[in-house]
C-alpha cells in the first residue's frame, strides 16, 4: 500500500521538520470521513470524479449504442434524453469540475509552500457534500417518471413538463453549486494569504494563477446558476411564471441567465487545464515557461471575456442585429488570447531539449486536439455559419474536441505527471503511452465524424436519424466504445497498481526539468508537508533551508 | 471545377469510412442521397438554394481554409520543433523565455485575422436579419409534436394546417426497421410555397421551445411560446426541401421534421385554389337551418371550450357561474346568451366571437338541453349571424 492510502513508513525524509506524523489524524473510515488534510481531500475528489466519469462514460456508451443504427433498437426516447441529460450534468458538474478541486486540493499548498488549504472543515465538508447531490442525480432515474430530460441546459420551459426527478436534479446542483462556491474561497484565500514567504504572486506557478482566476470566476457564476434554477423551481410549484410564457413570462429570459453561468463555466472547466499544460510543456522540453506574463494576463482577458459573450449560444433565439453583431466579434476576440497561449506553449518547446513520457504526450495532445476544438469555436462563433450549425452535432463534436480531448487530457497529463509524487510509484511507461495513443486515435474516431454529422444537418438529442447519416453514426459508436475501454484500462492497469504500491519506487524528483516546490518533497509526498514556511531561492523553486 | 472538389472530398470520406463503414452492419442498409435533404456520407452543408445560404457556404469554406492554414503553419513549427528539438537527437535546450516584441506581434496579427473574418459575416448579419418588404408572410407555430402553418399575408391568405410526420415512420422507427431516401422526413402536409418569392416565416409555439430549420435554406429559427420571431428565405430553385425541428421539445423531438415544396408561381397559384376551394367546402353554411339532435352532437364537441371552467357537468364552481339552471340560459330570448357568448362578460367570462356561426349556436342549443336544462330550445346560425350586426 502507497501513501495514497497510508501515511505511514516516510516520516524520515520531511525536510528537516519531520516528525512522527502517524499519530495526530485518525484511521480507517474516519480518516476519510473526517479528512482536514489536502492531500486525503484531494485524493477523495480524484476518486469520486473518476467514479462519476466512469457512471457519465456508461450513459454515454447507452447513447451511442442507440445510435449505432437508424431506428429505435434499445432505448426509447424519453429514456434517449434522460441519458443525454444526465450524461452532460454527470459529467460536467460530477467529473470535470470536481476532479479539477482534486488536483487543486493536492497541488496547491504543494506548490505554494502551504502546510494544508486555509480552510481545513470547510474543505471537508464541500468535498460530502457531494456525495448525497451525487446519489440524488444517480437516483433520478428511478425516481417517478425517470431522470429529467430537459437536456443539461435544463430550458425552460420543457423544464415546467418534467416529473418530480427535475427538483430532485435541481437540489442536487444547488448542493454542487454550494459545494463549489466553498472549494472556490477556501483556493483564494489559501493562494492569497498562505504562500511561502517570498513567492510572490507573478512567481507563482501557473496552475494556482489559473485556479485562482478559475475560483474567482466560479464565485461570480454559481449563484447565477442557483438564481436561474431556483427560478425554476418556483414557476414549478408555487405559481410563479418567471418563465412561463402562460403567466407572461419569458423563456429565453432563462437561456441568458442560463448561459451568464453557462459560458464563464466552459473556462471554469478549462483555465486550469491550461494550468497543467503550462507545467508539463516545460518540465519536458527541459526549458522555462515561455512567456510566464503573457501567460497570467491572456488567462485573465478570457476570464474577463467569458462575461460577454454568452448570447453566442442563443443566436437560433432570434436576437437583433445588433446583438448578433456584438456577441459575434466578442466571441472571436476570445482566440487572441487563447491563440497567445498556445504559441507560447509551442515557444517554450521551441528549442528545448524534449522527451516524451506520458504527460508530455497528453500535453502534445492536448495541444493539437484541443486547437482543433479552438477552431470549431471561432467557425461556430460566426452568427452566420452558426444558424446552420447551432444544435447539430457539430456543436457535439466541438464541445467534445475543447472538453474531452481539453479538459480531459489535460488531467491525465497531470495525473500521468504527480502521480508519483502523489502515490510514491512510477507508473509503468508503456502502459501510459498505450493508454494516450489509444485514447487519441479513438477520440478522433469518435468525434471527428460528428463535423461532418453537423454539417449535414443532423441535429443533437436525436434519438433516431435520416439513414443518410448511417455511417458516420455507426463509426463514432464504434470509437465511444474504444474510447470508454481505454479509460477502464487507465483506472485498472495505471492507477490501481500505483495506488496499491505496485511498480518501481518513484525518486523525489522523477523528471528532470520539473520545477516547483512540489519536487522539493520526497515521493510520495508525506502526510504533513510545509509545516513551517519554507525559504525559498530568489525565482521561488527551490527550498534553499 | 467545384463539383470535381466536392467529388474528390467524398471520396476521400469514402475512403476513410471504408474501415468502419465495413465493420458496420449498416453499410447493408441501402440508401440514396436525399434531394434538398441530407446525403449520404455528406460532409460539408448541404446544396444552398438561397441566397443566404451560399453566403454562409462561402463563409464556412473561408474560415476552413484560414483555420486549416493556421493550424498547418503552427502546428508545422511544433511538429518541426518536436523532431528536432529532442533529447535524444542530442538538443540543448535553450535559455530565452521572454520577449515583449514577440507577444505583440502573435497577439496584434490573430487580432488582425479576425477582424477581417468579420468583416464578411457582418454583411451576411444584417441580410439574414432583414425581414422587410415579404412577398408572402407565414406564421410557423411548434406543436408537440407538429408543425402548424398560417398563411397571413400575401397569395394564400387564409390558408392554414397542420403538418405531422407521416404515421408509418413513427412506426418502423419503434420497430427499428427504417426504410427509404426521406426517412423521418416524411409529412402528410408540406409546406408549399412558390419560387424566387421573398418568404417571411413568423415563428411560435404553444408548449416549450421548437425551432424551425431547413439547412438548404440557410434558415434556423427558434419558435418560442408566447412570443413571435421571424426569420426569411428566398428560394432560387423549385423542388422539396427538408429539416428537422432543432430545439429539444421533449421525447418526440426527433419525430416532428419539416418540408416545404418549393413551387413555380403557376403551380403555387394553382396550389392556393385548390386549397382555398377545399376549405370553402370545409367550412359551415350560417344559412343552413339544423335539427335538434345535430346540433346538439355539435354542440356537445364545441363545449369542450367551455369545460375547462364551466365543467362537464355545467355546474361551474368559485367565481364560474353555473350554467345549469342558469335564468340565462333557460330565457326563452335566444339573444342574451347569444350576446354573451359574443362579447363575453368581464373578467371572467372571455368573448367567444372567434367560434363561427354555426359553432356558438350549437354550443347554445347544446346548453339549453343538457343537464336539468330540458328547454327544448334551437337555437339557428342565422339568430347568431344577425346579433354580430
Amino acid at each position: 500500500m502507497s501513501a495514497v492510502l497510508t501515511p505511514h513508513g516516510h516520516a524520515a525524509g520531511d525536510h528537516g521538520h519531520g516528525h512522527d506524523e502517524a499519530h495526530d489524524h485518525p484511521h480507517g473510515w474516519r480518516r476519510w470521513l473526517f479528512a482536514t488534510n489536502h492531500k486525503d481531500i484531494g485524493t477523495l475528489y480524484l476518486l469520486f470524479s473518476f467514479t462519476m466519469l466512469m457512471i457519465g462514460g456508461i450513459l454515454a456508451l447507452l447513447i451511442r449504442a442507440e445510435l449505432f443504427q437508424p431506428g429505435l433498437q434499445i432505448v426509447n426516447p424519453q429514456l434517449f434524453n434522460q441519458l443525454t441529460t444526465m450524461h452532460g450534468l454527470i459529467m460536467v458538474f460530477g467529473a470535470i469540475m470536481p476532479a479539477f478541486v482534486g488536483f487543486a486540493n493536492w497541488m496547491i499548498p504543494l506548490q505554494i509552500g502551504a502546510a494544508d488549504m486555509a480552510f481545513a472543515r470547510m474543505n471537508n465538508f464541500s468535498f460530502w457534500l457531494m456525495i448525497p447531490a451525487a446519489i440524488m442525480l444517480v437516483m433520478s432515474f428511478f425516481m417517478p417518471g425517470g431522470a429529467p430530460a430537459a437536456g443539461w441546459t435544463l430550458y425552460a420551459p420543457l423544464t415546467l413538463q418534467m416529473g418530480p426527478s427535475m427538483d430532485a436534479g435541481i437540489f442536487a446542483m444547488h448542493i454542487l453549486g454550494a459545494s463549489s462556491i466553498m472549494g472556490s474561497i477556501n483556493i483564494i484565500v489559501t493562494v492569497l494569504n498562505m504562500r511561502a514567504p517570498g513567492m510572490t504572486l507573478m512567481k507563482m506557478p501557473m496552475f494556482c494563477w489559473t485556479w485562482l482566476i478559475t475560483a474567482y470566476l466560479l464565485i461570480a457564476v454559481m449563484p447565477v446558476l442557483a438564481g436561474a434554477i431556483t427560478m425554476t423551481l418556483t414557476d414549478r410549484h408555487f405559481g410563479t411564471s418567471f418563465f412561463n410564457p402562460a403567466g407572461g413570462g419569458d423563456p429565453v429570459m432563462y437561456q441568458h441567465i442560463f448561459w451568464f453561468f453557462g459560458h464563464p463555466e466552459v473556462y471554469i472547466m478549462i483555465l486550469p487545464a491550461f494550468g497543467i499544460i503550462s507545467h508539463i510543456v516545460p518540465a519536458f522540453a527541459r526549458k522555462k515557461l515561455f512567456g510566464y506574463t503573457s501567460m497570467v494576463y491572456a488567462t485573465a482577458s478570457i476570464a474577463i471575456l467569458s462575461f460577454i459573450v454568452w448570447a453566442h449560444h442563443m443566436y437560433a433565439t432570434g436576437m437583433p442585429v445588433t446583438g448578433q453583431l456584438f456577441f459575434m466579434y466578442a466571441t472571436m476576440l476570445i482566440s487572441v488570447p487563447t491563440g497567445v497561449k498556445v504559441f507560447n506553449w509551442i515557444a517554450t518547446m521551441w528549442r528545448g531539449s524534449m522527451t516524451f513520457e506520458t504527460p508530455m504526450l497528453f500535453a502534445v495532445g492536448f495541444i493539437f486536439v484541443f486547437t482543433m476544438g479552438g477552431f470549431t469555436g471561432l467557425i461556430l462563433s460566426m452568427a452566420p455559419v452558426d444558424i446552420q450549425l447551432q444544435d447539430t452535432y457539430y456543436v457535439v463534436a466541438h464541445f467534445h474536441y475543447v472538453l474531452v480531448a481539453g479538459s480531459l487530457y489535460a488531467m491525465f497529463a497531470g495525473a500521468y505527471y504527480w502521480l508519483p509524487k502523489w502515490t510514491g510509484v512510477m507508473y509503468s511507461e508503456g502502459r501510459g503511452k498505450f493508454h494516450f495513443w489509444g485514447s487519441l486515435i479513438t477520440f478522433n474516431v469518435t468525434f471527428f465524424p460528428m463535423h461532418f454529422l453537423g454539417l449535414a444537418g443532423m441535429p443533437r438529442r436525436y434519438a433516431d436519424y435520416p439513414m443518410q447519416f448511417a455511417d458516420f453514426n455507426a463509426l463514432a459508436t464504434v470509437g465511444a466504445f474504444g474510447f470508454g475501454l481505454m479509460q477502464v484500462y487507465f483506472f485498472l492497469f495505471v492507477v490501481l497498481p500505483c495506488m496499491r504500491g505496485k511498480g518501481a519506487p518513484a525518486p523525489q524528483r522523477p523528471w528532470d526539468g520539473a520545477e516547483g516546490l512540489e519536487w522539493e518533497v520526497p515521493s510520495p509526498a508525506p502526510f504533513h508537508t510545509f509545516e513551517t514556511p519554507p525559504k525559498l531561492n530568489a525565482l521561488a523553486t527551490k527550498v534553499i533551508g | 471545377m467545384m463539383k470535381t472538389t466536392k467529388s474528390l472530398w467524398q471520396k476521400a470520406g469514402l475512403l476513410g469510412l471504408a474501415l468502419g463503414g465495413s465493420l458496420a452492419s449498416t453499410a447493408a442498409l441501402a440508401v440514396n442521397s436525399l434531394k434538398g435533404g441530407p446525403g449520404v456520407n455528406q460532409i460539408n452543408l448541404p446544396h444552398p438554394v438561397t441566397e443566404i445560404a451560399v453566403d454562409q457556404m462561402w463563409l464556412h469554406n473561408f474560415m476552413l481554409i484560414i483555420c486549416s492554414l493556421i493550424f498547418v503553419g503552427v502546428f508545422g513549427v511544433m511538429f518541426w520543433s518536436i523532431f528536432r528539438h529532442r533529447r535524444s537527437k542530442g538538443a540543448k535546450p535553450a535559455h530565452f523565455h521572454e520577449s515583449t516584441t514577440v507577444e505583440i506581434i502573435w497577439t496584434v496579427i490573430p487580432f488582425v485575422i479576425v477582424i477581417l473574418m468579420a468583416l464578411p459575416a457582418t454583411k451576411v448579419v444584417v441580410a439574414m436579419k432583414d425581414t422587410t418588404a415579404a412577398d408572402l408572410t407565414i406564421k410557423a407555430t411548434g406543436y408537440q409534436w407538429k408543425w402548424g402553418y398560417d398563411y397571413l399575408k400575401g397569395e394564400g391568405e387564409g390558408i392554414g394546417f397542420i403538418s405531422t410526420l407521416d404515421a408509418s415512420q413513427r412506426a418502423m422507427s419503434d420497430a427499428g426497421k427504417p426504410q427509404g431516401d426521406d426517412y423521418l422526413l416524411k409529412v402528410d402536409n408540406p409546406l408549399v410555397v412558390p419560387v424566387d418569392r421573398k418568404v417571411r416565416i413568423i415563428t411560435t409555439a404553444n408548449d416549450v421551445i421548437h425551432s424551425f430549420m431547413v439547412p438548404a435554406f440557410g434558415v434556423k429559427q427558434d419558435a418560442i411560446p408566447g412570443f413571435v420571431r421571424d426569420t426569411w428565405f428566398r428560394a432560387t430553385e423549385t423542388g422539396d426541401y427538408y429539416g428537422q425541428c432543432a430545439e429539444l421539445c421533449g421525447k418526440e423531438h426527433a419525430y416532428m421534421p419539416i418540408h416545404v415544396k418549393v413551387l413555380s408561381a403557376e403551380n403555387y397559384a394553382a396550389w392556393v385554389d385548390t386549397k382555398k376551394k377545399e376549405i370553402a367546402a370545409k367550412a359551415d353554411d350560417p344559412n343552413k337551418v339544423w335539427t335538434l339532435p345535430d346540433l346538439l352532437a355539435r354542440g356537445e364537441k364545441v363545449y369542450a371550450n367551455c369545460a375547462s371552467c364551466h365543467q362537464a357537468n355545467g355546474k361551474g364552481g368559485g367565481p364560474v357561474k353555473p350554467l345549469d339552471g342558469s335564468p340565462v340560459v333557460l330565457d326563452a330570448d335566444h339573444l342574451k346568451q347569444i350576446k354573451v357568448l359574443l362579447n363575453g362578460i368581464p373578467p371572467g367570462m372571455p368573448a367567444w366571437k372567434q367560434l363561427n356561426d354555426t359553432e356558438i349556436a350549437a354550443v347554445i342549443t347544446y346548453t339549453k338541453n343538457t343537464w336539468s336544462n330540458k328547454t327544448g330550445q334551437i337555437v339557428q346560425p342565422s339568430e347568431v349571424a344577425a346579433a354580430r350586426k
